[in-house]
């Protein structure tokens, strides 16, 4: 199902400056760059070496349990009236979410190099949690960067970690959440340049950092895309997946990009109202430069960085990955928001109608499937990106809820 | 054609001493200090000033300078501030030469050609933007170069004599190296491999070499200067100012004068160096 891109193609991406359109490239402190065009190296040979791909695939199938399944929402369809609804499931992985999907590229890329330390950063816990078990896995020492105030908020996440022998840094800088927890990594990766590969857990950050992580994610669409063949004989018509960095939702998009047909659609967090508290970057941000890449991101009339918010800490970010910046001005993909109380009303709604408990990110996806699939006939093939399950986030549900576990 | 950078590193070779750079972050810890300290650092040594402009962000420095970005910010420093702060020191001094440090996501927004504009303006002699290696030259660093200011760029440990020819390319004023890989006001370095560093830079290069990046003392200053065309210290400073604030965090009258004291001390550390060596 890998089909070779066609000139004139959205999937060519990034250029050999790392960009898409005027978004991603290199913005990092001299100290990292010999390092990135090092991993840029590694990596593009690993991308031609069938034994990576070999070794990938055989972790994928054995340790990830991939495929992971496209599954009919019957029951959500007939809720809704409209669209048939798919969900992929994410959250079916080992460990919970799309994200060791990534981790297990970056971790195998970075034994590759002989890197022997590994250090990552993490929002919900998430990414954390994902590279933790991968370095555990193969034996690596494992740092986590992680906001101080996401590790209040995300215990169970950093106990995981903890139990799979990483060390987890609360950090104070800033607002103590995930942009701080980035800055933190960074700074970690500048003083340890020589013997540390810097595992990112989303579509951003310098070249070759978002390419990279989208391939590696791109497992998602793929299967996405031999699944509904097999299950309805033809494309979906539409995707939709939330986004935060976005890596999830480029996994799922990725592959699909050329086909004029799908219809694409992102969801950022809109938290309390786009204009008031919310980490959309495209519906309320605007082209700068942070954490090595240009991208949209919220910031003030004097491109000082603002806080993201959303209910769902994975979401809270102020960035989002280069090439969704620029499938947005392009037109490719719609760009959506959901606020904090229509998560919560998709998190519970799917909870009670099918049996699934979504992480709070995916509920926004799954928010917005309420406005789109009523509008569309009983033919239209709709695939949501169930990116993680929603374990972590129960204890979060039921104080909104105001029920005391 | 010569700026003022030029002129300084020229004079400074012919007296046979090394140079002093200084960091001191834009508004910190409120404008009115910032201006007193600014105006205070020539006379109390400085040879050069190298004014942070503050960010949210700053990926590649240690606490002292980040909470002191963080100090300005909360009290209403803007790019545009830091800019008239640097115009009211020209009225006063026409001959140190000031070079703007720190990120670029506030030029960038801030618009490349009106900031180049204004900067010129306002008497600035050169840039050293952390997050613009030689790779994204066409963003800042070519206009920069075109509209006539210097573009100050960092070497670092990491920096091979294979990459070395593309990082000084475009670099012009002084080179900066950084003596550590890691972030500001952290390791201490091995003065003697800094020497070292330095030497290897000028097999590539013929402009002036600074060294910064964990010099706290004149002790360090004077080891560095030895082997330098200058020393730069920045977290020192950045402390003193934090050390001399009041109880509520506010800059107090002794500020300035603290931040001079030491500076002072960090001269006679990299002008006794020279003479000691020769
Ligand atoms: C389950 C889940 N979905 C989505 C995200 C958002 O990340 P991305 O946009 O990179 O998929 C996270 C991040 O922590 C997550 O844990």
């Amino acid at each position: 199902m890998n089909v070779p891109p066609k000139p004139n193609s959205y999937r060519t991406g990034p250029d050999d400056r790392g960009r898409f359109g005027i978004y991603g490239g290199r913005f990092v402190a001299e100290t990292l760059m010999p390092l990135i065009l090092d991993l840029e190296k590694a990596y593009a040979e690993a991308r031609q070496d069938s034994a990576f791909a070999k070794e990938m695939t055989g972790y994928l199938t054995h340790y990830v349990g991939r495929p992971s399944p496209l599954y009919f929402a019957e029951r959500l369809t007939d809720h809704f009236g409209g669209a048939k609804i798919y969900l992929k499931r994410e959250e079916l992985n080992h460990t919970g979410s799309h994200k060791v999907n990534n981790v297990l590229g970056q971790i195998l890329l970075a034994r590759r190099m002989g890197k022997k330390r590994i250090i990552a950063e993490t929002g919900a816990g998430q990414h954390g949690v994902a590279t933790a078990t991968l370095c555990a896995r193969f034996g690596l020492e494992c740092v986590v960067y992680m906001g101080a105030v996401d590790v209040a908020r995300q215990a169970p996440n950093v106990f995981r970690m903890k139990m799979l022998g990483a060390e987890v840094v609360p950090v104070q800088s800033g607002a103590r959440t995930l942009k701080d927890a980035m800055n933190e990594a960074l700074r970690d990766w500048v003083t340890n340049v020589g013997n540390t590969f810097y595992c990112i857990g989303t579509v951003a950050g310098p070249h070759p950092y978002p390419g990279m992580v989208r391939d590696f994610q791109s497992v998602i669409g793929d299967e996405t895309r031999s699944q509904m063949h097999e299950a309805e004989g033809r494309l979906p018509d539409s995707l939709i997946a939330c986004v935060g960095g976005g890596s999830n939702a480029i996994g799922l998009f990725h592959p699909f990009l050329d086909d004029p047909t799908v219809e694409i659609y992102g969801v950022e967090a809109a938290g309390h109202g786009l204009t008031k508290l919310h980490a959309a970057s495209i519906a309320g941000g605007r082209a700068g430069v942070l954490h090595g890449n240009r991208t949209y991101l919220l910031m003030d009339d004097d491109g000082q960085i603002q806080e993201g918010h959303s209910i769902s800490a994975g979401l809270d970010y102020p960035g989002i990955g280069p090439e969704h910046s620029w499938l947005n001005d392009i037109g490719r993909v719609k760009y959506l928001s959901a606020t904090d109380d229509e998560a919560v009303a998709a998190f519970q709604l799917l909870s009670k109608i099918e049996g699934i408990i979504p992480a709070l990110e995916s509920a926004h996806a799954l928010a917005k499937v309420a406005d789109l699939a009523p509008t569309k006939p009983r033919d239209h093939l709709m695939v949501v990106n169930l990116s993680g399950r929603g374990d972590k986030d129960v204890p979060q549900v039921a104080e909104i809820l105001g029920t005391k576990l | 054609m010569s700026t003022r950078l030029d002129t300084r590193f020229a004079d400074l070779a012919r007296e046979g001493r090394a140079g002093l750079v200084t960091y001191v972050m834009a508004g910190d810890p409120d404008r009115e200090t910032a201006r007193a300290i600014l105006k205070a650092l020539p006379g109390a040594g400085a040879d050069v000033i190298e004014f942070g402009m503050p960010f949210t962000d700053p990926m590649a420095d240690g606490p002292a300078i980040q909470a002191a970005g963080l100090r300005a910010l909360s009290g209403g420093q803007t790019l545009k501030k830091t800019l008239e702060d640097i115009a009211w020191f020209r009225s006063g001094d026409q001959t140190t030469p000031i070079v703007l440090m720190g990120y670029y996501n506030p030029i960038y927004i801030y618009g490349v050609d009106r900031f180049l504009d204004d900067a010129k303006a306002a008497g600035i002699d050169g840039l050293i933007v952390v997050d613009l290696p030689p790779e994204e030259d066409a963003e800042l660093c070519l206009p920069a170069l075109k509209a006539g200011l210097n573009f100050i760029r960092l070497a670092t440990p990491t920096t091979d004599d294979k990459r070395l020819p593309t990082v000084l390319t475009n670099t012009s004023g002084f080179v900066y190296y950084v003596s550590i890989t890691g972030i500001t006001g952290m390791a201490t370095p091995n003065f003697d491999r800094t020497a070292e560093a330095v030497a290897r830079i000028k097999r590539h290069t013929s402009l002036p070499v600074a060294v910064g990046f964990g010099v706290k003392n004149a002790d360090h200053a004077a080891a560095v200067a030895r082997g330098a065309d200058a020393v730069v210290v920045g977290s020192a400073l950045v402390d003193a100012v934090k050390a001399s604030l009041d109880q509520d965090g506010k800059g107090s009258a002794r500020t300035a004068q603290a931040v001079a004291d030491i500076v002072g001390s960090l001269a006679s550390g990299v002008r006794g160096a020279r003479r000691a060596a020769e």
